[in-house]
């Protein structure tokens, strides 16, 4: 008995993937730094297709892995751990923006240099009108995520998950349309930058980040809903649409403190 | 006991080369090519080193002109090139820290053991694990890419050090920088998704019966180290996503003119920095602690107050980071208290430190090479925990800061503590990797050079530091020529070791003697890798290994 094995731990055959990879990731940023020094933007959008193009393929393999079975008990643990593991550092990455605000927040530097050589700027916003909407969009959507994943475990009601995974993805759009509006109106009728200043730095590199990462929420959404109307998951083995709606959930928390932060606190002249 | 472990040395192996090295989802054959790429880029990034040491062993510029480098000196006029110097500072610490000792300990040696001593068939993202090598590799193609393209001072590459402080860094010119900047990026997506695969690994394919506090304590350094990974440099990739804004889209950060502070970044920066040189050094812990066993034939003293050593070493050194920058003009509260902390620090090192000399104590040692090296890491890193020590206290950093005391006591813990550990880990395990063994003599001779030219190199920068001679010159006045003439001898001497090492390495892949055993030490190397050939088979512990493999009793 040479080959036999008596683990359930998933042991993967070799894969051009990861190697495309990290070409397309290098062209991409190699690329990044032509396009920002005016040389050419082809080599950014040529690597991007191939990590793009690299998901899909690396993905897609995982997906048709799951449903042949590699996936076992075991595995899916593992998969879990290792999703709530990046998702901790996300939320490192958001430290760093965070540190940055509060700082400025709590210790402006006019405080150590005066007005004379540093101007207090403050930027007001209400934060009780389009952010105050934005955070009831981006909750609702959470709880029909939940409602999704609840409806999926809960006797495997089909029609319940992917009209819960509907309704959460198009609150997910129509949240990042009004934050899309909402810099719109900032940047043009407000009289507010990009950049030139710290707030607006922290402003929207913290709000940017997250609204990139609700993009990519609502993308990891859409795949779950796509795979549940072909009939994937099941409810013992769904471990895709558990990490979209942690993923879902976390972007959830970070905006919460973004809001309570940055919009009320960071634009209401208490700092 | 052999046959849980060993099956498919009777299968050959059917991978093409490509396919086996380029393709991989093997934990044994990716740590092998991150050992090698580490070493290949480890030379180059020492090849910087001894130019600049070559530069420094005269008062005055000899070698580094702006009319043209000149490796043997020769006639002519000589105009200082400063700029060169910065760049060689600053890819010579990005290189060392980001694409050398963290894949070489963590990526090689961590991939390649980790599994082994817990009994995992693989890691648990084995596809994942090779995008982090390839990313490794793309992130060190950024970096040397970045010395190559036009920088600070319409010269090539970036001068601005390992740092990469604002406001040198987001005013320095051209492209060099951005790619800095994206190399650095790079290389932590690689080590968070390394660390990741690392955890979960740990957590979630122990072999049956193997509680956490029976993991042996190489496995016990790599996870802690990957917690310190995955906390600190997504937290890194936040403060250069900065710079990068502040020099690309006129953010401002860092930039007071537009209400931003440039202390902000040394604040984050280093938040990462500290733990970061924890990543680099506790791999290194735990290596040293088997091939001390080993070789004392007892097993380790302590084991659980190893184990919580390193935990309390990986949490305290996220609270300590700002004994980095006592003289940016922090409170005198704040630096009392990141002194106290500090100094905490020492006290599980402390218990590190004194376990391995507990383990040797009425042991029957053998001077073996990876033994010699371990050896001197111990001496060497408590030589440089003990100048820690002293550059803790706030009062006393403020003669030292920037001097070339604090370059001695971090080569002192990372040249000598982590290089010694990769030399120690490299000759304990090359039979067990490659099948063949070193030759003992040629080992040895190794270690003396090295240490003998690294104490050289090092010891005698305490002097230049305490008689004030600032880091990070290309140039130095009469006063301090004695010192650094020893010095540039000593790196000299470290270079002809290095050289040898990689005479060592080829010799022994080629000719070396085979290695039959699976055990060419001795009882005391219990873990489970050593219950396997030299070398393993494609895969290992398809059948998972019993409890009486790894449980000895003796052991903890």
């Amino acid at each position: 008995m040479a080959h036999a094995k008596n683990h359930d731990y998933h042991i993967i055959n070799p894969s051009p993937w990861p190697l495309l990879a990290a070409v397309g990731g290098f062209a991409m940023l190699f690329g990044a730094v032509l396009w920002m020094h005016g040389v050419t933007a082809f080599l950014f959008w040529a690597g991007l297709v191939v990590v793009l193009y690299v998901m899909y393929g690396w993905w897609s393999e995982v997906v048709a892995e799951a449903r042949v079975g590699d996936h076992t008990p075991v595995v899916r643990i593992g998969l879990r751990y290792g999703f709530i593991l990046f998702i901790m550092s996300e939320v490192m990455f958001f430290f760093a923006w965070f540190w940055s605000f509060f700082k400025h927040a709590i210790y402006p530097m006019q405080d150590y240099f005066g007005t004379e050589y540093v101007a207090p700027h403050i930027h007001a916003v209400d934060p009780f009108h389009l952010p105050l909407i934005n955070t009831v969009v981006l909750l609702l959507s959470g709880c029909a995520v939940t409602w999704a994943h609840h409806a999926l475990v809960h006797g495997n009601d089909r029609k319940g998950l992917i009209q819960g995974l509907a309704i959460a993805i198009v609150l997910g759009v129509a949240f990042t349309g009004l934050q899309g509006y909402e810099y719109f109106i900032l940047l043009t009728h407000d009289g507010w930058e990009f950049g030139g200043d710290q707030f607006y730095s922290n402003f929207f590199m913290a709000t940017g980040f997250h609204g990139f990462h609700v993009i990519i929420g609502t993308l990891f959404l859409l795949v779950c809903l796509i795979r549940a109307m072909k009939g994937d998951f099941t409810p013992e083995q769904h471990v895709g649409f558990e990490a979209a709606a942690w993923y879902w959930h976390f972007v959830d928390v970070v905006w919460l403190f973004l809001f309570f932060a940055v919009y009320i606190w960071g634009t209401s002249g208490l700092s | 006991m052999a046959d849980a472990a060993i099956h498919g040395h009777e299968h050959e192996d059917q991978r093409g080369f490509f396919t086996r090295w380029f393709m991989s989802t093997n934990h044994k054959d990716i740590g092998i090519l991150y050992l090698i790429f580490a070493a290949f880029t480890g030379l180059i990034s020492v090849t910087f080193t001894v130019f600049m040491r070559l530069e420094l062993m005269e008062p005055g510029v000899q070698y580094m002109c702006l009319e043209g480098f000149r490796l043997f000196g020769g006639g002519g006029e000589c105009t200082p090139n400063g700029h060169l110097w910065n760049v060689l500072i600053t890819y010579h610490g990005v290189l060392m820290m980001f694409f050398v000792v963290i894949p070489a300990l963590f990526g090689g040696f961590g991939n390649y053991f980790m599994p082994l001593q817990i009994g995992a068939p693989d890691m648990a993202f084995p596809r994942m694990n090779n995008l982090s090598f390839w990313l490794y590799v793309a992130g060190t193609s950024l970096g040397v890419a970045s010395m190559l393209t036009p920088g600070g001072n319409d010269q090539l590459g970036s001068g601005v050090g390992w740092v990469l402080y604002p406001p040198l860094s987001v005013k320095e010119g051209g492209m060099s920088m951005d790619l800095a900047i994206f190399a650095v990026h790079v290389s932590g997506a690689s080590s968070i998704l390394g660390a990741i695969n690392m955890i979960t690994t740990f957590l979630n394919m122990r072999a049956p019966g193997m509680t956490l506090f029976k993991v042996p304590l190489f496995a016990w350094s790599i996870f802690v180290t990957s917690w310190l990974i995955l906390l600190s440099l997504p937290v890194l990739a936040g403060a250069i996503t900065m710079l990068l804004m502040d020099r690309n889209f006129g953010f401002t950060f860092f930039d007071p003119a537009g209400g931003g502070d440039p202390v902000l970044y040394q604040h984050i920066l280093w938040f990462f920095g500290h733990p970061e040189v924890y990543i680099v050094i506790l791999p290194g812990f735990g290596l040293i602690s088997h091939v001390i066993a080993t070789f004392s034939r007892k097993p380790v003293f302590g084991y659980l107050p190893m184990v919580w050593a390193l935990i309390a070493i990986g949490v305290l050194g996220f609270v300590v980071w700002a004994h980095h920058m006592y003289t940016v003009g922090l409170s005198l509260n704040q630096q009392a208290y990141f002194m106290m902390a500090t100094m905490v620090i020492a006290v599980p090192t402390g218990v590190k430190i004194f376990s391995w000399i507990a383990t040797m104590w009425g042991g029957s040692i053998e001077f073996k090479a990876p033994m010699l090296f371990a050896f001197g890491f111990l001496v060497l890193f408590t030589i440089g925990g003990v100048t820690g020590i002293v550059l803790s206290q706030a009062g006393v950093d403020r003669a030292y800061h920037d001097t070339y005391y604090v370059v001695a006591h971090f080569h002192y813990t990372m040249s000598m503590g982590a290089a010694f550990c990769i030399f120690a880990g490299v000759y304990f395990y090359f039979g067990k990797m490659t099948g063949r063994q070193y030759p003992e003599g040629l080992a040895k001779l190794h270690f003396w050079l090295f240490f003998i030219g690294v104490n050289l190199t090092f010891f005698p920068q305490h002097f230049l530091g305490r008689q004030g001679m600032p880091r990070r010159y290309i140039d130095y006045p009469e006063a301090f020529a004695f010192w650094n003439k020893i010095s540039s001898t000593g790196a000299l001497i470290s270079f002809a070791s290095f050289l040898l090492f990689f005479g060592i390495m080829f010799y022994s892949l080629f000719r070396g003697a085979r290695v039959t055993e699976k055990n060419y030490w001795n009882e005391y190397a219990d873990t489970l890798e050593w219950t396997l050939p030299s070398p393993p088979p494609e895969h290992t512990f398809e059948q998972l290994p019993k409890r009486e493999d790894w449980d000895k009793g003796h052991a903890h």
